[in-house]
């Protein structure tokens, strides 16, 4: 039998009388996995990732994390959200904020701080902790929830549109930390993106999400080696055919509305 | 529900306190010249005034040098040991401040915890908002008369009299911010497994700080009104009453440096106000600093 980490049957979501943004999704995920979630903007990926994660009670259907039916936020989950502006708390201090779930995990003040420091390291901030979160770039604050999510040490990590509020640089600078923490935590990790690239470059998966409701259109696996860079990589035959298929997949509807001429 | 955001916002300077827009090297002369650009125009009036009321002579209008004389007479011109304080400021000044900061702290207390509940529960709100907006349309002082007959005069009726009419904008202004803690705020909040106790204390507290302080400023503003009003009648010490005294006795000079006074206790309270709200929430306006 194949151990999964998280099993997503026949998920419906409608919000009230509203035609349904989700459809009848099934998904599972296998320990260690990255899995790139993908679709057109709107398409409801979001809903999907707040229903796994225990925020939002879908309509219909059922999510299961290591076998268990999940009902609010599982405490072996995280999630990083987009909005690291609103998700990174303004009156604590950087340390404060990466330390604060750590209280449930039974630590002390000073174990506390010290996992968070260790955290702030891994994520290549080893001194921001005295700062304050709206001290930082966007790119060091999306570092910062990063580095919450790795001290809180779940097994399952959720990324909604992780980068999707830094610049290009940035963006490819936190997709190999994503790919370098993974490698080194071996955490199970569902990301959202709207990003073809980015999908390909960081999954070991790609699930590709149609629009309207949001259904799962295909699900891909990248045979590309683990160990990734963002110039070679990319310049791969495997890399250029996925992203293509990807594309063709996330666009599909409107590609083939077009006449081909 | 309205909220009351004050008025501090626009006196705030825009940026936190020890960046200058402009580095200057004489910070001192900087200053005094600010002072300068400050004061002239309450100079000014302050010097007509003077001329004025010695020209006339009007027993009504004393010049206000002979209101900072009086002024001083009264409360400051005792021995050093006192801290300056006359026996009539010792007199005078514990009974009002007493009442003035318990009447505060009650409503602040009362205030803050009923906030929570209803900006937490919308059903509470639902249910309450009617008797709210009765219980702050009510003007405070009409509830002397009340107070009188259940307390008798005296401090218990001063404040209670100062806690019901300051209430108001802690409790309206803490149910507000409660209500629209940012959403993903709370969300994270979930995820990471803060819940009870640390829930209220880490998160929606804090985030709702900066309406709750700009409720119990002007909590504070009103406190002070409603201290001396309390103390005009039927009331033998406080300054409230030494205005009604002297009034009464036509001392007007006397009664003119009790005006004086309110109008600086005023000041000083509202600075030492800002001063903590500044110290508390230093992440807030440095935040916004950085993100307008």
């Amino acid at each position: 039998m194949v151990v999964r980490v998280l099993e997503v049957e026949d998920l419906t979501h409608a919000y009230g009388d509203a035609p349904p943004v989700l459809s009848s999704i099934d998904l599972e995920v296998k320990p260690g996995e990255l899995v790139s979630i993908v679709g057109p903007s709107g398409c409801g990926k979001s809903t999907l990732l707040r229903c796994i994660a225990g925020l939002q009670a879908p309509t219909e259907g059922r999510v299961r994390l290591d076998g268990k039916p999940v009902e609010r936020v599982p405490d072996n989950l995280a999630v990083v959200f987009q909005d690291y502006s609103r998700s990174l708390f303004p009156w604590m201090s950087v340390r404060d904020n990466v330390a604060l779930p750590l209280r449930r995990r039974g630590m002390n003040r000073a174990q506390r701080h010290e996992n968070a420091l260790k955290a702030l390291e891994s994520v290549g901030l080893p001194d921001a902790a005295a700062k304050y979160p709206w001290q930082l770039s966007g790119g060091m604050q999306q570092r910062v929830s990063i580095a919450r999510a790795l001290a809180y040490g779940p097994e399952f990590l959720i990324m909604d549109e992780p980068f999707g509020s830094v610049d290009a640089q940035t963006r490819e600078d936190l997709e190999d930390l994503l790919l370098r923490v993974r490698g080194n935590s071996g955490m199970t990790i569902l990301l959202v993106t709207h990003d073809i690239d980015e999908s390909v470059y960081v999954g070991d998966r790609v699930v590709v999400l149609s629009k309207g409701p949001a259904r799962v259109r295909a699900d891909l696996s990248v045979g590309l080696p683990t160990v990734r860079d963002q110039i070679t990589t990319r310049e791969l035959p495997e890399f250029v055919h996925l992203r293509a298929e990807v594309g063709r997949l996330v666009r599909g509807r409107e590609a083939a509305d077009e006449p081909k001429s | 529900m309205t909220a009351i955001t004050g008025d501090h916002q626009a006196e705030r300077p825009t940026r936190p306190a020890g960046r200058r827009r402009r580095p200057t090297s004489v910070p001192g002369l900087r200053i005094l010249t600010g002072g300068v650009a400050r004061l002239w125009l309450v100079a000014l009036l302050v010097g007509c005034w003077e001329i004025i009321t010695r020209i006339k002579q009007d027993a009504y209008f004393p010049p206000p040098s002979t209101i900072v004389r009086v002024f001083h007479e009264l409360w400051f011109s005792g021995p050093a040991t006192h801290l300056f304080l006359t026996d009539k400021a010792l007199d005078d000044f514990p009974p009002s401040f007493v009442n003035l900061f318990c009447g505060w702290a009650l409503a602040a207390v009362v205030g803050l915890a009923l906030g929570v509940l209803l900006g937490s529960s919308r059903v509470a709100r639902e249910i309450l908002d009617p008797v709210l907006q009765f219980g702050r349309s009510v003007p405070p002082p009409t509830l002397i008369p009340f107070f009188i007959v259940v307390f008798d005069f005296g401090a218990q009726m001063q404040i209670s009299t100062i806690a019901f009419g300051v209430i108001w904008p802690v409790l309206l202004n803490t149910a507000d911010g409660v209500r629209t803690v940012e959403k993903l705020q709370l969300e994270t909040a979930e995820v990471f497994g803060v819940t009870g106790a640390a829930r209220l204390f880490r998160i929606i507290l804090p985030a709702a700080a900066p309406k709750i302080f700009a409720g119990l400023r002007v909590s504070l503003g009103f406190a002070l009104i409603l201290m001396v009003i309390s103390e005009l009648i039927g009331s033998t010490t406080g300054i409230g009453a030494h205005l009604i005294s002297s009034q009464q006795g036509m001392e007007l000079p006397e009664m003119w440096a009790g005006i004086v006074l309110l109008g600086i206790l005023g000041c000083l309270f509202n600075a030492v106000f800002v001063l903590v709200e500044r110290r508390f929430l230093s992440w807030h306006s440095s935040a916004r600093g950085l993100d307008s």
